[in-house]
């Protein structure tokens, strides 16, 4: 271990000097704050971790901290963040973005990320609605929402229910928390970047912009009456009746080993390669 | 002396081995000393359908079929009119058929061709084997290819299938050359053997593998679309001994940002895909363009739009390749001149775009992908421009990813670098990656990305420049090779002609273009676009001298060396 990553660390020594675009009382400064918090507990050196995001209010947080970040189009972060860990194995990948990011443009993404079971932790800010461009319906918004111009009397859509669909489609580690409760979301994220493969934590943030009556989240949020499982046959079932508040517990923990490349016992050369064409 | 060659089309219904068969005479005929090119032209069908392999064989090095087929032998004439086009025939050509399968339609025995019968499947029954070997002895005995040089590419290919099989291929073959003696004969001009190692047998899609790997390229994103996927299953193959990775994406969304992010991580990246993919992937690669990070695309282009024609060749994706991406977006666009340039062209795109920390789009296409023909081994080109990394240093708290420099090229830190760290950026940005919406910083950053592209040197790679006259052909990609055998015909005819083969396509080297055709004054842009995208490209991005003309048609037919000929001996002389 190299002396820098011996030294102990403080949330201070993970964020930037970028002052964030976000409306005062936005859930995501917290979950800037746990992050940093996680990372400090974490161990490693600034420059051993990456942040990958993509497009949405929540999406600009790798700026706002010290490490490597990148921040690229819409929908696309885990695709990115798959090529830089696969590339990269000996970093550490944390992708972040929002509901609309992760759920929507990014959905088949979502799905496949989680199959793949690359070892990344994906933090996805949930606020029901599209912030960035002004308050629309997102794919977590309840179908009833009136608050659009676009959907002016609401989508009439079922939501899309991410922790169900994630643990389906394989994700290896499935969590919620909420912005509400830092240090619960610190250690969760922390929990969840330690935890090899795909982990999926969704995080219950709220836009006081354009959803005021988030507000009212802090009285509704429950802290989830059971523990983490490892039967994820249980896990599917706890999801498909929970309400969407039962939060600050770890829901499931898989154990199918992160994806990785096989390499072959014996490496070749393109001296070697050429031979099959050479006449 | 004009290109000597015989030309042979091989075709039949799907499953009837008719490609088997062709790439058995290309092999043993390459190994044999001799330059072949085989192409594949096959329907849409998964299994089944109609296919064709189309071959010419010479002394000299071929990277494109002729004017006509010298012979054609049909298995069968199923379906075989839906290419019957690609196989044109002339007066001297001779068609051999199979009794037992009907008549030739109207378009076959219309052309003038010496119409001949072999009961292909009643031979190939009698000992046993398949009417397509069968095929293949009587064309060895047509073209004199020596009978052991083909014996000897069967055991090879079929030792897998069991002494069995390849016994019955033996015994087919020898009874195909049994059954040409009475055939008119078409021999092949003396081979031309090289030492061994100094030639390659080797697919277009092959070669821009190879290009990728010597360039260094060690992750690729795959996702699988015709006829991009011969690219990355070569790569697929050969990355994990050389310690690279190759991942199949969910899409080709995916497969942009993962080497995106690969790239980003310090590890040359690339992808391959053709039209549909290309246009998937184009608000991505202007993240790569705003973001400085190199990557490189292949487009093995295909007819278009839309889904198009997915097997067949076309040069349609130039548009979109130079232009697709939104904003001003600066990037750079190479095309392989040949099926051996794919390597080089590849390669070099590849240190291009890590030298420039740009995109590079690479456009190939079916034509040369697909084909498979004898190359002088490439050599071992090595290119002095690598990506410039942060080393850090003193100044680490300073770093600024994305300063202005003078050359536009700022050292790109490598995430694990202590003191390297930010945020890479779609968003505009300042020097230091931060987001800006400033005036002076978005001028400042479009400048710098320009720049870069601007002051590079290509020196002489841009284009492949032969001949000398006062008629210029300018051509580029999979039309190069027909104008480069319509030259050789120019010159013999007493007509020296001049060619410019470009492999830079953008950014547009106008200068250099100027001095390539200084004393020309007619030139003809030779391309296979429905529309002239090339022809219009140069018409807005460079000067030409004199009188300009356009020799353009969409696919799949390829452009013929005679129909460039005769394009310029029908342009009098004012």
């Amino acid at each position: 271990m190299s002396v820098a990553a011996q030294k102990r660390y403080t949330a201070k020594d993970f964020k930037s000097a970028v002052k964030p675009i976000w409306c005062p009382g936005c859930g995501d400064y917290a979950v800037l704050n746990a992050l940093a918090k996680a990372l400090a507990e974490l161990g490693r050196p600034p420059e051993e971790i990456a942040v990958v995001s993509g497009i949405g209010c929540s999406s600009r947080i790798p700026a706002y901290t010290s490490v490597y970040g990148f921040h690229g189009v819409h929908g696309r972060a885990l695709p990115l963040a798959t090529g830089l860990k696969l590339a990269r194995p000996d970093l550490t990948v944390i992708v972040t973005g929002g509901d609309g990011d992760g759920f929507s443009i990014g959905g088949n993404h979502f799905l496949h990320a989680c199959r793949r079971n690359v070892d990344l932790t994906y933090v996805v800010m949930d606020n029901q609605v599209y912030g960035m461009t002004k308050g629309q319906a997102s794919p977590t918004t309840p179908p009833d929402w009136e608050g659009s111009k676009l959907t002016p009397e609401g989508t009439g859509v079922n939501p899309f229910q991410p922790l169900a669909i994630g643990l389906a489609a394989g994700a290896n580690f499935v969590a919620r928390c909420f912005s509400g409760d830092p240090n619960n979301m610190a250690a969760i994220l922390l929990e969840g970047i330690r935890h090899p493969g795909f982990s999926l934590i969704q995080v219950l943030s709220p836009c006081i912009t354009f959803r005021p009556e988030q507000m009212e989240w802090k009285r509704v949020v429950r802290t989830a009456p059971v523990d983490f499982t490892e039967d994820a046959a249980r896990a599917a079932r706890r999801l498909m009746t929970d309400d969407g508040f039962n939060v600050g517990k770890v829901l499931y923990r898989g154990s199918r080993p992160a994806y990785a490349h096989e390499r072959p016992a014996r490496a070749t050369s393109l001296a070697e390669l050429e031979r099959e064409f050479s006449l | 002396m004009a290109l000597r060659s015989v030309s042979i089309a091989l075709a039949g219904s799907g499953g009837a081995g008719v490609v088997t068969a062709g790439a058995a005479l290309q092999e043993a005929a390459a190994r044999a000393g001799w330059h072949a090119l085989m192409s594949r032209s096959a329907g849409p069908q998964i299994r089944g359908g109609e296919a064709a392999a189309l071959l010419r064989l010479a002394a000299r090095p071929v990277s494109s079929h002729g004017d006509a087929f010298d012979i054609l032998v049909a298995l069968d004439w199923n379906n075989i009119e839906r290419f019957a086009g690609e196989m044109p025939l002339a007066p001297g050509s001779i068609v051999i058929g199979d009794p037992m399968q009907g008549e030739p339609p109207d378009s076959i025995a219309g052309a003038g061709a010496r119409m001949l019968a072999v009961p292909m499947k009643d031979i190939a029954r009698a000992v046993g084997g398949r009417p397509n070997m069968v095929a293949l002895g009587l064309l060895a005995a047509m073209i004199g290819l020596p009978e052991a040089a083909i014996v000897a590419v069967l055991g090879r290919s079929l030792a897998r299938k069991g002494a069995e099989v390849a016994g019955a291929s033996t015994a087919a073959l020898r009874a195909g050359i049994q059954a040409a003696a009475d055939l008119p004969r078409m021999p092949l001009p003396a081979p031309s053997p090289a030492a061994s190692g100094m030639r390659w047998n080797i697919t277009g899609s092959e070669a821009i593998a190879m290009g990728a790997l010597r360039g260094g390229v060690r992750f690729v994103a795959a996702y699988p679309i015709t006829p991009a996927t011969d690219v990355l299953e070569s790569l697929a193959a050969a990355l994990p001994g050389l310690g690279g990775t190759l991942v199949q994406a969910e899409d080709e969304l995916a497969s942009i940002n993962q080497i995106i992010g690969a790239s980003w991580g310090g590890v040359p990246a690339l992808t391959a895909t053709s039209g549909p993919g290309l246009s998937l992937m184009t608000e991505s690669i202007g993240l790569a363009v705003a973001a400085e990070v190199p990557v490189v695309i292949v487009d093995v282009m295909r007819g278009g739009p839309s889904t198009g024609i997915p097997t067949k060749s076309e040069q349609s994706d130039l548009d979109i390749a130079i232009h697709g991406l939104h904003g001003d977006a600066p990037h750079l666009v190479v095309a392989p001149v040949s099926i051996g340039d794919c390597l080089f062209a590849t390669q070099w795109a590849v240190a291009l775009a890590e030298a420039l920390q740009a995109p590079a789009i690479v456009l190939g296409d079916q034509r040369l992908g697909q084909a498979r023909a004898v190359i002088e081994r490439p050599g071992d080109f090595v290119f002095a421009a690598r990506r410039m990394v942060y080393e850090g240093g003193a100044e680490a708290a300073a770093y600024r990813r994305y300063a202005i420099t003078a050359s536009g090229v700022s050292p790109m830190a490598r995430p694990g670098g202590a003191g390297g760290q930010y945020t890479a950026d779609g968003l505009e940005h300042d020097e230091a990656g931060v987001p800006s919406s400033r005036a002076a910083d978005h001028a400042a950053q479009l400048d710098k990305r320009a720049r870069k592209l601007e002051c590079h040197d290509y020196g002489e790679h841009w284009a492949v420049i032969e001949g000398e006259g006062e008629l210029a052909l300018l051509a580029w990609g999979s039309s190069v090779p027909p104008c480069r055998e319509a030259l050789e015909r120019l010159r013999e005819a007493g007509k020296p002609a001049r060619l410019v083969a470009m492999r830079l396509l953008s950014p547009a080297q106008p200068e250099k273009l100027a001095r390539a055709l200084a004393g020309v004054t007619r030139v003809l842009v030779v391309e296979q676009s429905h529309s002239g995208q090339f022809h219009r490209y140069l018409r807005g991005s460079f000067d030409l001298p004199g009188e300009v003309r356009s020799l353009h048609r969409p696919g799949p037919l390829p452009i013929r060396p005679a129909e460039v000929c005769d394009a310029v001996r029908g342009w009098a002389m004012p």
